[in-house]
């Protein structure tokens, strides 16, 4: 059982050191320390190991919250009305939260309620609050709000994600670690469950117009985050390993694809094939997208 | 209590004037010789600086034996590997002497890829009066002679020289991490991060590899040697300490190829002590015979272990260099610290060890009285020929007057390097581009 509580370090961040630590270390004087790299690799494992146990228990607890919210969302149906002053003060709240965070983070900051049962109410707001912060003030459709997360409503603090799946209105810098080119690019739904959303989708956010090499339909997007050059063999590779994916999603470029496939690199490490099987589990992927820009995006 | 003689500073006036260090004035090496007369420093530089021991002078017993620059000579330089196109460092990564067998003294310095033997020799004569050519080397016309003189040796200004003698190169594709000579005087092995090479001092184009762990996939590789070294005094016998935390002794009477240990030390994890770091904290950087030969010493990124060797699942003793920062793993992880590299040092009777710590504070452990000391390397808090005061580093709650809070250190100060004179206490402790040289009070 690995403690994760020194200094509020999570998960998701040291698995972004780890890999920019890689990534620096093949420009350093001197050739690729091996020895450092491994002990870097394997702090990468422990990250990984912790980040996909608690993406588990996060979907066993979405899964208990889908019953509660279609309850809700069928009550909402009943009066489309309802939205009250307090749920605009939720919004205010979570767009105020979400200015404390860094660009660049906001995606994993969204997602990063795993760990810390008291940020999760934030984080499930701030949601929604990121998107617009960083679309120069394009306001989301309120009936979305409505739709995806009432705060006010039974359960007052939804928690991760909405129960129809997650969704990820984020505005990410992306930094290709390859070309060094910087690209804006604003993501889409990844999910397709929630009903709702279906009509939104269209609307507001589904289309990146900056997608560059980001957002491939499908998921294992190849892009800069390979760090490691004796990896892509192995990331193409995976990609037809994942094949069977919900091809809906327009957002799986699977930073926890990209831990395996360089954790594999050292297979001693651990057991490549059920920690694959684990990590292309349908749903874990689901939740991933966005934050892989966040590691990206430094 | 110890006492503090003139700091040596390796960089030239400008630079200590305006007390910062370029990076090729890091001391990365310290070491003493095996008489203790002689003191070897290398830098990031690739440049060696050898400090000899003043004659203790009747007329002035308070300067008994200070160092003094004896020799300065640039061992490695920069090179490409056009091949695999990248840099190699000039970084003289350890030095290890030769014993004195006749006048002139030998050491062996290595980089990442290359060995070298140097002959540091005095000169204090020189030939003159010869024939064919003027004192200053022109070469005089035959035809201006008339007579013909038998050249004397005249004395002149003390030279120090040193030369090259051997270059043991194109032996290592991972980078050198230790040298160590062999008791033999003959022999000695350079340890890069997956093999042991066995050299013979006298043979250049030649060596033979006894260790080998690499992995037929490298997609396997699990763990990396950190350091070798021989046995003081059996010349079969040598130990190398791995990245897992484990330290392999073996002999090489049993087998050409010494992948199968002998013994096998390693104390098994404590669960409880999990964490993100745990594989990065565990690993050895620095493994040391005791000069009885009986212990070996280790060290990790937090603590000191006494292994016996006859006893190889837990060491005899363990010494917490800094817990402190066991909460801190994650912010050292972030600016590297956590990968720095402690050497540690025993004193001449085996009773006492040293390492470094941040700040510019080094540890000492007493093994009898169980007694540690904090001290600290710093011209700021202490004037030369003072007594050094024991430092404290205050871990929670209240600090008092004189302590320092965790918080408070210096993490860019670090001391990774120190040497123990082989007989006396006198250490030398490397900070950063400082060395600092420490005597025992004289009554």
């Amino acid at each position: 059982m690995i403690h994760t509580m020194e200094c509020a370090a999570d998960a998701q961040s040291l698995i972004s050191i780890s890999l920019m630590k890689i990534h620096n270390s093949r420009t350093q004087r001197g050739g690729i320390k091996l020895h450092k790299n491994l002990l870097v690799s394997y702090v990468l494992r422990n990250a990984r190991q912790v980040y996909v146990k608690e993406k588990y228990a996060e979907i066993y607890r979405m899964q208990q919250y889908e019953e509660v919210m279609t309850v809700c969302n069928e009550i909402q149906e009943l009066n489309p009305l309802d939205l009250d002053a307090e749920d605009a003060g939720d919004e205010e709240q979570a767009r105020a939260a979400c200015c404390g965070e860094e660009a660049s983070l906001c995606g994993s900051a969204c997602h990063r309620g795993a760990a810390q049962p008291a940020a999760h109410a934030r984080t499930a707001s701030a949601l929604f609050g990121c998107s617009p912060l960083e679309d120069g003030g394009k306001e989301p459709d309120p009936s979305y709000y409505r739709s995806c997360c009432m705060e006010a409503a039974p359960v007052p603090h939804c928690d991760q994600f909405p129960a129809n799946g997650s969704t990820h209105c984020n505005i990410t810098t992306v930094l290709d670690l390859d070309t060094h080119v910087v690209t804006t690019v604003e993501n889409g739904y990844l999910h397709q469950d929630c009903c709702c959303c279906d009509a939104l989708q269209c609307g507001q956010g589904a289309q990146s117009p900056a997608k560059k090499r980001k957002v491939e339909f499908g998921f294992c997007t190849s892009d800069g985050e390979e760090v490691s050059d004796l990896t892509s063999a192995r990331k193409r590779a995976k990609r037809e390993d994942c094949s069977y994916f919900h091809l809906d999603y327009t957002d799986t470029s699977n930073i926890s694809n990209l831990i395996s496939i360089f954790g594999s690199g050292f297979t001693g490490l651990l057991s490549r094939q059920a920690d694959l099987e684990q990590i292309c589990s349908k749903q874990v992927l689901a939740s991933l997208g966005a934050w892989t820009r966040a590691i990206v995006a430094f | 209590m110890e006492e503090e003689s003139d700091t040596r500073k390796i960089n030239n006036s400008f630079l200590r004037d305006h007390n910062y260090a370029t990076e090729a004035d890091i001391i990365s090496t310290v070491e003493f010789n095996s008489s203790g007369e002689l003191l070897a420093t290398g830098d990031k530089g690739g440049r060696v600086v050898v400090f000899q021991r003043e004659q203790e002078s009747k007329s002035q017993p308070q300067r008994r034996g200070e160092y003094n620059v004896y020799s300065t000579f640039q061992s490695h330089e920069p090179e490409f590997d056009y091949l695999k196109s990248l840099e190699i460092e000039e970084k003289i990564n350890k030095i290890k002497w030769l014993p004195q067998q006749n006048a002139a003294y030998f050491l062996l310095s290595t980089n990442d890829k290359t060995v070298k033997l140097w002959k540091i020799s005095e000169r204090d004569k020189r030939p003159e009066g010869y024939n064919l050519k003027d004192d200053d080397g022109r070469i005089r016309d035959p035809s201006t002679i008339t007579s013909l003189r038998v050249p004397v040796l005249q004395p002149m200004d003390l030279m120090v020289e040193a030369t090259a003698r051997r270059v043991f190169s194109n032996a290592h594709t991972y980078h050198i991490n230790s040298i160590s000579v062999n008791s033999d005087l003959q022999t000695y092995i350079s340890t890069d991060d997956l093999r042991v090479n066995l050299w013979n001092l006298e043979i250049t184009d030649r060596s033979f590899n006894i260790v080998d762990i690499k992995p037929a996939n490298m997609e396997e590789l699990t763990e990396v040697i950190t350091s070798a070294e021989f046995h003081p005094q059996q010349c079969h016998t040598f130990a190398y300490s791995s990245s897992k935390g484990s330290i392999r002794l073996c002999d090489m009477r049993e087998a050409a190829l010494c992948d199968k240990h002998c013994k096998y030390f390693e104390e098994p994890e404590d669960p409880s002590t999990r964490s993100f770091f745990s594989e990065i904290i565990s690993s050895i950087s620095d493994v040391k015979f005791s000069h009885n030969g009986r212990y070996l010493m280790t060290r990790d990124y937090l603590t000191v272990k006494v292994w016996d060797l006859q006893m190889e699942n837990k060491p005899l003793e363990t010494y917490q260099v800094h817990d402190y920062l066991r909460g801190k793993l994650c912010s050292l992880y972030e600016n590297d610290c956590i990968f720095d590299k402690f050497e540690c040092v025993w004193n001449g009777s085996d009773s006492v060890i040293m390492t470094g710590s941040y700040n510019n504070f080094f540890r000492m452990f007493d093994r009898n009285t169980k007694r540690d000391v904090t001290l600290e390397a710093s011209r700021e808090n202490s004037k030369p020929r003072a007594i050094l005061k024991p430092r404290k580093v205050c871990v929670g709650g209240k600090r008092r007057k004189d302590e320092i809070s965790v918080d408070s250190l210096d993490f860019s100060k670090k001391i990774l390097h120190t040497t123990w004179h082989p007989h006396e206490n006198i250490i030398a402790v490397a900070a950063t581009n400082n060395l600092y040289i420490f005597q025992d009070k004289v009554n």
